[in-house]
């Protein structure tokens, strides 16, 4: 192995807005605790356009140092651009690890920067820690619809990456702001070398987002909601507690509600603070994108189903008058 | 048109059972597929094809001999030729070495095949759901890549990808040679006929091992060319202590539901 840095980096991914996500600022917490066990720095590693907020907000998350790439090829993701630079800053810094938001996007970057540094990568990692006997980063993670749990070492190759689940570690500011050293680069990408180009965008009907991936709380329906009209009060239930709606892939394709709700192994793994599942069986694939929850709702008429297995809370009974009511206490509360 | 699908082998998660005694997956008697996913990268290139007649679909795996009849399957459902890379050697890649691997043997498979427009992939296996050999592939070979596809369709030189994003899809055009991977999609992959099952058994799959592509460096294969290593495995711990909520109306269920999330300070 070669000598480097023991630096810590965190991909700080941003949004169009120039603000970085949550996931990005969510590493930083257990990015922290790797660092000072490798005994090395806690870097950001912002890319972007218009990048002030999330360095300011990087720093305020206890950052020691900020390394910023801006410029307009960086406003909205795209592989080439971001893996280049990612590359760049790589061979030139030299970090021990780096740990990157297992979004779409970073799910794009990470094993094409894996690959073209020829070492490692982790995906998706649901927990974090350092191997005591080797020193290198412990990255566990779910297989197999989350029916199994890896934990994977990178002991020869630098730098060590992984992928980290949203949602899995909370953001946790340091109130010592502005501490953060703040180090400019200068790295464009020339227009010909992005070699993808967005032609167009199709929004979802009713301009609906569904940002289930960064959710604080999702309800989700299944077969038992019956059909498109059966998802009003869960949705009733969403608006109340402003929440995101998901849905298992049952009631996707009977075709109640678009895939982009999907919640499970065909659709997205979440990790809300509050999981609220109704009329949902509970089948192992749609457990696999939910298993991550902090606290697991059931409301099912069926007391043997599966769901209830991975409840906090179980409900045995009829979502139609369960809901209505849970949604009007909800709005007491709202108002009080 | 000429586009190559990679697909793997996969055991029916849906179908692994947890031994309830020593906690360990049941895998004997888990029947084998083809990995959803890859499903749906064919379906996309039968999609392309059904549209430019003259298309060529080569579908590849890696894996034991037992994947033959993963892409006799794939042959029933667009797929024109199959083939299977196999050797001991690649045994225990990770997907650096898999992505290697697989690499190298497409640029096999255009001496023999001629050149691929397009690498058509799954966006994932749902046995390692690591969504990493596509990008990887794409790396080796500098191509660029969609992630996250949904169809795709022949725009002039490009390819015109809908690609699935939060809020809807963007229609991304990228330059070809390319490799995309796809998610599902709002249709369902088409089935087999009669006729087209009964050509795909009788086809002959070659097999491709090490010494058939000896730009392969065996020290970049398999495990010791792996550089990530399985430490451990568990069956993760299941919930306990969940509180079960029935009383005699839903109306009260629900207050009560309310109430006890409402103490946990969870709403």
């Amino acid at each position: 192995m070669d000598a480097r840095t023991k630096d810590l980096w965190v991909f700080i991914e941003t949004a169009k807005n120039g603000k970085a996500l949550n996931v990005g600022l969510e590493l930083l917490n257990p990015g922290r605790r790797l660092a000072e066990k490798q005994g090395g720095n806690l870097v950001a590693v912002v890319i972007g356009e218009n990048t002030d907020n999330a360095v300011q907000a990087v720093s305020d998350h206890g950052a020691d140092k900020v390394i910023v790439v801006e410029g307009p090829e960086y406003q909205s993701y795209t592989t080439d651009a971001y893996v280049a630079a990612m590359y760049a800053l790589t061979e030139k810094y030299e970090p021990n690890t780096i740990l990157i938001g297992a979004t779409p996007n970073g799910r794009d970057m990470g094993p094409r920067l894996a690959c073209r540094l020829k070492t490692g990568l982790t995906a998706d990692c649901t927990a974090l820690d350092i191997d005591e006997e080797s020193g290198n980063v412990a990255w566990t993670r779910p297989a197999f619809g989350g029916n199994l749990m890896a934990t994977i070492l990178c002991p020869e190759h630098r730098p060590q990456i992984g992928t980290i689940r949203p949602g899995v570690f909370k953001k946790e500011p340091n109130g010592d702001s502005g501490a953060a050293k703040v180090i400019r680069e200068e790295f464009h990408v020339p227009a010909e070398q992005i070699r993808t180009q967005l032609l167009d965008v199709i929004k979802e009907a009713a301009g609906e987002i569904v940002d289930l991936e960064g959710a604080e709380i999702i309800i989700s329906g299944g077969r038992g909601v019956g059909g498109s009209e059966g998802f009003a009060p869960v949705r009733e239930l969403a608006v109340a507690l402003g929440a995101t709606v998901g849905a298992s892939r049952a009631a996707v394709d009977a075709g109640w509600i678009p895939h982009s709700h999907q919640v499970g192994q065909t659709g997205k793994t979440v990790g809300p603070k509050l999981y609220i599942a109704c009329g949902i069986s509970g089948a192992i694939q749609h457990l696999a994108g939910m298993s991550g929850s902090n606290v697991v709702v059931a409301i099912n008429k069926d007391p043997e189903a599966p769901i209830f297995n991975v409840a906090d809370y179980s409900v045995v009974g009829d979502l139609f008058e369960v809901l209505p009511v849970l949604t009007a206490e909800v709005r007491k509360l709202n108002d009080a | 048109m000429n586009i190559l699908v990679c697909i793997k082998q996969v055991p029916d998660t849906t179908e692994i059972k947890i031994d309830p005694i020593k906690n360990t997956l049941i895998r004997e008697g888990v029947p084998s597929i083809v990995n959803p996913f890859d499903s749906y990268a064919l379906e996309a290139a039968a999609r392309i094809k059904d549209k430019n007649l003259d298309t060529k679909i080569v579908v590849l795996s890696m894996g034991p001999e037992q994947a033959k009849s993963a892409l006799k399957e794939c042959l029933s459902v667009g797929g024109d030729k199959a083939y299977l890379v196999s050797d001991r050697a690649f045994g225990g890649s990770d997907t650096l070495a898999t992505s290697y691997i697989i690499s190298e043997t497409i640029k096999k498979l255009e001496g023999m095949e001629g050149k691929f427009d397009a690498i058509f992939c799954g966006k994932q296996a749902i046995d390692g759901d690591t969504a990493q050999v596509g990008p990887e592939i794409a790396e080796h070979l500098n191509y660029p890549q969609v992630t996250y596809g949904l169809e795709a369709e022949i725009n002039g030189e490009k390819l015109k990808v809908n690609k699935e994003v939060e809020d809807g899809a963007e229609i991304i055009s990228v330059e070809m040679p390319c490799v995309v991977t796809f998610t599902k999609p709002s249709f369902d992959p088409r089935y087999p006929s009669i006729k087209s099952k009964l050509a795909a058994n009788r086809a002959q799959i070659p097999i491709l091992t090490a010494a058939d592509i000896p730009t392969i460096d065996l020290s970049r294969a398999g495990l010791k060319g792996s550089p990530t290593k399985v430490k451990k495995t568990f069956v993760p711990p299941r919930k306990q202590g969940g509180v079960k909520i029935k009383e005699d109306t839903n109306d009260a269920s629900a207050r009560k539901l309310f109430q006890l999330l409402n103490d946990a300070h969870v709403i």
